[in-house]
């Protein structure tokens, strides 16, 4: 008699900390969720840029997202630089090729993966990029060679539109 | 808690005591047995408690001039700087004192570590100094977030970028932080939210940690158990109390010195322009109270292992009770463990002075030796040395080795076997 009353009542312990754990936990997740990233926010999606006044080993960079994009109008050199690296000596192998669609153009996120430092142009040991904050060389496809930053510059989501029209996002 | 009744004189203060006895708390803090030959590196809770509560009431005013906006911080803080009455004065203090703060708890910290006052029974006491530590370095970041000056501003994205180091989450954790895709004005209202509410939370946590210093009683600078009251203790009214001040008056002269004659000294130029997320300054450095961290940081060349290790340079400290493993508190008696107490002294200053140059050459490959000395004397040096170290004999009392002139070491010896 006493032992099956034991069990009723531990069942309802268990029952009413079950439903009352959802519910905290359905009342934290909005606290939470309310520090993501906005509609407002969101609705900056994409940004189009006109290139057609960017010459050969220029670089221009344009905020998209609150963040700078370089986009770069690279040389045959350059080109021919960041196409003769073996996929062994990368830190973070990723062909060029599949970087920059257009081997003139590059556009890339100018950010550096270590820490979020924008890397100055034309500078470093591989004539690409180099980030003052903590020392992170990038060769002319914008890849990782020295230093701490992991990975490779990140390439966004962009089109041409037309020739000389850029769209990011 | 001191062990008679107390009881008001008055019948009002009888009234009142038996329904909130806080005449019986006041009388506690007055009559709070204190060792009496503490010395002035005790006073630093005292200042510290001084130092929350004038970051507290400067940081209130300037909230009543400032604007967490993005497009109107940078300028409301030069509005205060150059319209609001006294503004400047009050800005100055509070910048300051962040300063002061840092300074003052890595004295108070120093202390604990020489005097061995956070071994047995005061680890609850040093592990909520730890967390006090950590707020005070999260809202000393936030704070310094505020002007949205460029310093502010990139200072924020490498911080916040630390948590993209965590494989998997990381990079869903930093867009929560920032509330976008860069730091930018959610990122700005948030951590003015945080900065308000953090020197509250650390209010709170004062209040525990002189609760819990007030059940064991203050070490003290002999490193032994004394009996309370006794003749080795004295009232902490007025004696502690005048003793405080004087040393409060002295920590007020340093203080005022930075904020009426270099009150720039200790920030950054860079932080004078507006934050432009277009252009990182050529050379991003921490204020210096985070430089030994900073330095923890870079000397690691992976970055999710250099977050790790900077992580861990800090949380060692909260472990620190059981790592040390020698029964003897005062580092008066262990000349070994003095000697080592020192060399890590002139480590954490040499990473200090390491965090604030480029890593690069001879700099980056001291601030790796500093780092693994670090870690060493935590880890290795500090429990293996309560082992093998030979200490000298403590006094059995405060009193003993001030009447008794030197001490008496056979005397003492014997006594000490009697104890054990």
């Amino acid at each position: 008699m006493s032992e099956k009353k034991t069990k009723r009542r531990d069942f309802l312990f268990t029952a009413t900390t079950a439903v009352g754990a959802v519910g905290a936990a359905a009342v934290v997740w909005p606290m939470i969720d309310q520090m993501n990233p906005d509609a407002s926010v969101k609705a900056l999606a994409s940004t189009e840029v006109d290139v057609s006044s960017v010459n050969p080993g220029n670089t221009i960079t344009v905020l998209w997202r609150g963040k700078p994009v370089f986009i770069r109008r690279r040389t045959q050199d350059e080109i021919d630089e960041a196409r003769s690296v073996k996929m062994e000596d990368l830190i973070h192998p990723e062909k060029d090729e599949d970087r920059a669609k257009n081997p003139e153009w590059l556009v890339m996120l100018g950010v550096c993966t270590h820490l979020g430092c924008v890397p100055l142009n034309d500078k470093g040991d591989y004539n690409g990029w180099f980030c003052p904050c903590h020392g992170s060389h990038y060769d002319t496809s914008g890849r990782i060679r020295k230093g701490p930053a992991p990975w490779n510059m990140e390439i966004p989501k962009y089109e041409f539109v037309n020739a000389n029209t850029i769209k990011i996002g | 808690m001191s062990e008679h009744e107390y009881k008001p004189k008055s019948k009002v203060g009888q009234w009142f005591n038996d329904r909130l006895p806080l005449l019986t708390l006041a009388n506690h803090l007055t009559d709070y047995p204190t060792p009496k030959n503490l010395n002035y590196w005790w006073t630093f809770g005292g200042i510290l408690t001084f130092c929350l509560i004038t970051q507290i009431v400067t940081g209130l005013t300037l909230a009543m001039h400032y604007i967490a906006h993005a497009d109107m911080a940078f300028e409301s803080v030069e509005h205060i700087m150059r319209d609001v009455n006294y503004g400047w004065l009050i800005r100055y203090i509070h910048a300051n004192g962040a300063s002061m703060f840092f300074l003052a708890v890595y004295i108070h910290i120093f202390r604990s570590l020489f005097y061995g006052s956070y071994k047995s029974p005061r680890e609850i006491i040093w592990i909520l100094g730890i967390i006090i530590y950590l707020l005070m370095m999260a809202a000393a970041f936030m704070g310094y977030v505020l002007p949205w000056g460029q310093m502010s501003f990139w200072g924020a994205t490498v911080i916040t970028n630390l948590f993209s180091a965590i494989p998997l989450v990381g990079e869903g954790i930093v867009t929560w932080l920032w509330g976008g895709y860069s730091v930018d004005n959610p990122t700005l209202t948030r951590f003015f939210t945080l900065h308000y509410l953090i020197p509250f939370l650390i209010l709170g946590l004062v209040v525990l940690h002189i609760w819990a210093l007030h059940v064991p009683g203050n070490n003290n600078p002999v490193g032994i158990d004394i009996k309370k009251p006794s003749k080795d203790t004295v009232p902490f009214h007025p004696y502690i109390v005048i003793k405080d001040g004087f040393a409060l008056l002295m920590f007020m002269i340093v203080f005022a010195f930075f904020v009426f004659y270099s009150p720039n000294i200790l920030g950054h130029a860079d932080n004078y322009i507006e934050a432009n997320p277009m252009v990182t300054p050529a050379h991003i450095v921490p204020e210096w109270y985070l430089l030994p961290f900073y330095a923890i940081l870079r000397s690691v060349p992976d970055k999710l292992l250099g977050v790790v290790a900077m992580l861990s340079a800090i949380l060692i400290l909260a472990v620190l009770p059981w790592l040390d493993t020698s029964k003897i508190r005062s580092a008066v008696f262990r000349p070994l463990y003095k000697q080592f107490y020192w060399i890590l002294v002139a480590d954490v200053l040499i990473l200090g002075y390491v965090g604030a140059m480029p890593a690069e050459g001879l700099y980056l490959l001291i601030a790796r030796v500093a780092t693994a000395y670090y870690f060493l004397h935590f880890l290795v040096i500090l429990p293996v040395l309560g082992f093998k170290e030979k200490t000298i004999p403590i006094p059995l009392s405060i009193t003993e080795p001030v009447l008794g002139g030197n001490p008496n070491l056979a005397m003492a010896k014997k006594k000490e076997s009697k104890i054990e």
